[in-house]
């Protein structure tokens, strides 16, 4: 079983070594072919791994020992139980949709081959991290993600914006994983070992342990558990370190739909689910938890009401719903995370492969102010995305509602600080979702073609007046229906057993005295069609609907509403509430200020001029002195022997 | 005082005063004069100390050899006797206490005690010469060898350093001289005579 | 009596009167050399006292050698003497300063 298992991440590696060393010599089938079947076998087998573990499966060894070195080993080893099932089913299958998304959305580029090699090398990473049973595995999955995320964010490496994406996307990377190297430095000394049965089999002896840190006493396990999510902050964009979600966008769309979606920044997500027991410990965590996913929720949100780049708008839903994730790790509520986790992956790469779909009957133009009335030149496209829209914002009966209103409920019943704050952010969230979902739907697909009226210069990307879109190619539409099943089908299909059976029990583990909510939640589940019919009682179906409402009068009606009150804070949300700025100014500057500082001051004054130099010219200047003892005159020479004699003999005789 | 002690300070009497001659006189051939006369009287104090053999090697190979070197290279090189002997005293208190110092320490250690023991020397069965012969050439006779490789050395060092070579020379080999040939002398160059043209000088008035 | 401590007084005398003729000459290189044979001289006298002191005849097989190896060495010494009298014209010491730092 080990072999078969090991097969699964090793097939894409295979596809992305031999498409990138040979790809551009070889026709250009082979390119698309050799990933697309490799792909296909690790979610073949994946399947098969998930469906093994629903019969109580888990495997926990060693695939390769590293090294050992003073009493801690480094192996590569995997842990499959039902969370990393899951995980890699997901994984695969989005891979899976996007190579082949990709045959036809970037066939005229001259980098083809390199691209399918570097998305099957992420599938390879990503695999690498949720299939991990220790934490120097997860860091290098963790570290290749982020890698590859770099090389495909700045893919157009020509286009000066796509290099600055991609810098500022592997440097806030990099400062979330400065959290998570110390996270892991305090495992491995504390604990004595980086595996996670280990840790976990030794966490209770820990549980009291504190440490002295700028001279307060923290508990152990809180400090391990903040910097753990500090890494995961990092890779799962929350504020602060969101900066770098919105420029990804640089980047082709299919791995928008593919990383930015569905995989690497649902990473920090996993992590935090898989050390439940270790966040379980700790209340302080847990809020600390609670109040960045809930603020991330809702800011990202309201920012994605004001963009007019499709992808921008999508890309903050993404960030706004990765907060809602956040959240739910925060009331303990893991597997209904990972339950949002999986219904978002559907139905955010939907909405993403879809988008790109746009941006290619658009000829290349992002705008959606430069949109309009495009359903009846794409239907497939247009209805697809209301389908993935509708699942978003939480429309009953589709996956998303089923896992949004769970969050919910369970923010609603927990205990812990923050999470009452966390409930109002999560719902007034659900109305700014449904507002700018259906903003851009209505801009995109309905209404007036507004692309006739604009004037464009010759080489502008964009529809000419005159000209119209037209539906995309079999190769891209299928993705798009395939994915659109499962955000219709899934949440209803799934809640049940994912959240309320025992599908995750002994892999995620949940502290029910200390914190009840989640006993209650299932306490209320009365099956999924009671949900969505007692959903009309409750709160978060009336926000959305108002959003949808808002979204109706503003854009189908064209009902003139005066926002000029609301002016003041345009700026505000225009500046994406200054976090831009303050990285540029404070951090960046600061840091060049620095750098020139010890540049000019320490290095060239201090190590090179006096130390360096200056053991030179100390040399040089006792040398000048000294050379005069050699005078060339013998009595000179001869006296200095007699002064050593006379010396010599006075130390012996008086001794 | 016994016979041996008066000879005793007559010979190192003579030989302290030959010695601080050596270095004072202005004058360098007294000053090779004065060395001989110290080495007569070291000789002496040898015999004394029934070292017979070496006295007379002293005398022989020092005086009669080195001595006579030193007197030759001495009016070899042309010196000025005048200018000699400037600024001597100049640097004598540096010196002098230095020497001074060192004596005394020397001689305080000296006075102990345990170099005052009588002489354990036996009378000789045979002579000096016999009893050095028979150690010489059993015991010592590898640095026996390597003393004859060291004046070997010697020779050729001093014969390399001071010949002076062809190069310092300019005489020419007559050999050479004398198989030399009109065509290392006289090269013979065909030229064709050029024609020049002459102008006419015209007359000015 | 003559002891031992005498012969080497007298030698340690020698020897020093040697050290002052080597630094107070300053104008003739060849008294630096017969300042040299004193010295060689003194320690020939230690070793002579020594043997008939100690009754080994070790000592006087010593200065045998010693006595060689001088002689090899005033005749070098020589010789380099006249080299510098060829180049420089001039056996003062304080002019023979080449090789000064």
């Amino acid at each position: 079983m080990l072999n078969i298992l090991t097969v699964i991440p090793l097939s894409p590696l295979i596809a992305a070594c031999f498409v990138g060393l040979f790809g551009k010599k070889l026709p250009k089938y082979f390119s698309y072919l050799v990933p697309i079947f490799g792909v296909t076998i690790a979610f073949i087998l994946s399947g098969y791994a998930l469906y093994l573990t629903l019969y109580g499966f888990k495997l926990n060894e060693t695939v390769y020992t590293w090294l050992t070195s003073g009493g801690y080993t480094f192996e590569i080893g995997f842990l499959v139980d039902t969370l990393s099932a899951v995980m890699m089913v997901i994984v695969t299958f989005i891979s899976l949709m996007v190579h082949i998304y990709t045959i036809n959305y970037m066939k005229d580029d001259k980098g083809f081959s390199r691209f399918f090699s570097y998305i099957s090398l992420f599938t390879f990473a990503m695999l690498m991290l949720v299939m991990s049973n220790n934490f120097l595995q997860l860091f290098f999955g963790w570290e290749a993600v982020g890698l590859v995320s770099y090389l495909l964010i700045g893919f157009w490496y020509k286009k000066p914006r796509a290099i600055h994406a991609n810098l500022k996307a592997f440097l806030v990377n990099r400062v979330g994983d400065f959290g998570l190297i110390l996270g892991v430095a305090l495992i491995m000394f504390w604990f004595g070992t980086l595996d996670y049965e280990e840790v976990f089999n030794r966490l209770p002896a820990l549980l009291s342990q504190h440490v002295i840190l700028f001279n307060t006493s923290i508990s152990l396990i809180t400090l391990i558990g903040f910097c753990l999510f500090i890494g995961a902050m990092g890779k799962s964009a929350q504020v602060p370190l969101h900066v770098w979600l919105p420029d990804s966008m640089e980047g082709p769309t299919p791995i928008s739909a593919l990383i930015h979606a569905a995989t690497m920044v649902t990473a920090g997500i996993f992590l935090v689910a898989r050390m439940s027991p270790l966040f379980e410990q700790s209340d302080v965590l847990l809020s600390v938890v609670i109040v960045i996913g809930a603020i991330t929720a809702i800011s990202m949100g309201i920012l994605g009401v004001i963009q007019n780049d499709i992808k921008k708008i999508i890309a903050y839903s993404t960030l706004s719903q990765l907060g809602y994730m956040t959240v739910a790790l925060g009331v303990s509520a893991y597997s209904v995370a990972i339950f949002h986790l999986l219904t978002h992956a559907f139905f955010k790469a939907l909405l993403f492969l879809g988008a790109g779909s746009v941006i290619i009957g658009m000829h290349h133009d992002q705008d959606i102010t430069q949109m309009g009335g495009l359903k009846k030149y794409m239907p497939i496209t247009a209805f697809t995305f209301l389908i993935g829209s509708l699942s978003l914002i939480g429309t009953p009966f589709f996956s998303g509602f089923y896992s949004k209103e769970t969050i919910i409920e369970a923010v609603n019943l927990s205990t812990v600080w923050g999470a009452n704050f966390a409930y109002y952010a999560l719902l007034i969230g659900v109305f700014f979702t449904a507002f700018y979902s259906f903003r851009l739907y209505f801009l995109v697909f309905c209404g007036e073609e507004k692309w006739h009226k604009v004037k464009r210069k010759k080489n502008d990307h964009g529809l000419r007046n005159k000209q119209y879109p037209h539906e995309s190619s079999k190769i891209i539409t299928l993705p798009l229906i395939i994915l659109a099943v499962p955000s219709v089908l899934i949440g209803l299909v799934l809640i049940e057993p994912l959240v309320y059976g025992s599908f995750f029990d002994g892999n995620i583990f949940v502290d029910h005295e200390n914190h009840t909510n989640i006993s209650l939640l299932a306490s209320h589940f009365h099956g999924v069609w009671s949900m969505a019919t007692h959903s009309l009682f409750t709160l978060p179906l009336w926000m959305m609907v108002g959003g949808i409402f808002l979204a109706w009068l503003l854009f189908i009606k064209k009902v003139k509403i005066d926002f000029k009150f609301l002016s003041p804070i345009n700026n505000i949300l225009k500046n994406n509430y200054g976090f831009d700025d303050f990285n540029e100014k404070f951090i960046a500057n600061g840091i060049l200020k620095f750098g020139n500082f010890l540049s000019t001051k320490v290095d060239i004054k201090i190590i090179d001029h006096t130390i360096v130099n200056g053991a030179g010219r100390l040399v040089s200047y006792f040398s000048t002195k000294l050379r005069l003892i050699q005078s060339g005159y013998i009595y000179h020479y001869a006296f200095f022997m007699i002064i050593g004699l006379f010396l010599l003999i006075t130390f012996f005789v008086s001794t | 005082m016994d016979y041996s002690s008066a000879v005793f300070y007559f010979f190192s009497f003579i030989l302290l005063f030959s010695a601080i001659k050596v270095i004072t006189s202005r004058n360098p051939i007294f000053s090779a004069l004065f060395l001989v006369l110290s080495f007569f009287s070291a000789a002496g104090l040898w015999l004394l100390l029934q070292a017979e053999f070496l006295a007379i090697a002293l005398v022989l190979v020092y005086v009669g050899a080195v001595m006579v070197l030193f007197l030759f290279v001495i009016m070899m090189i042309d010196i000025n006797v005048e200018v000699m002997k400037k600024g001597f005293w100049n640097y004598f208190p540096a010196i002098a206490f230095v020497s001074i110092v060192m004596l005394t320490e020397i001689i305080l250690v000296l006075n102990q005690p345990f170099f005052k023991a009588p002489a354990l020397f036996e009378a000789p069965k045979k002579s000096n010469t016999d009893a050095i012969g028979e150690v010489l050439y059993s015991d010592y006779v590898l640095p026996f060898e390597v003393a004859a490789i060291i004046l070997l050395v010697a020779i050729i060092a001093a014969i390399s350093l001071t010949l002076r070579g062809k190069k310092m020379h300019k005489g020419i080999d007559p050999a050479l001289q004398i198989g030399v040939q009109k065509s290392d002398r006289i090269k013979m160059i065909e030229m064709k005579s050029e024609k020049v043209k002459i102008k006419k000088r015209t007359k000015r008035k | 009596m003559i002891d031992l401590s005498h012969f080497l007084i007298l030698a340690a005398l020698l020897f020093m009167i040697g050290v002052v003729g080597i630094f107070l000459n300053r104008k003739n290189i060849i008294i630096l050399l017969m300042a040299i044979e004193l010295m060689l001289l003194a320690v020939n006298m230690n070793f002579i006292a020594f043997s008939y002191y100690l009754g080994d005849l070790a000592g006087q097989i010593f200065v045998f050698f010693i006595l060689t190896v001088a002689a090899a060495e005033a005749a070098i010494g020589l010789a380099i003497i006249i080299i510098v009298f060829r180049n420089n014209r001039t056996i003062d010491v304080e002019d023979i300063n080449q090789l000064k730092g």
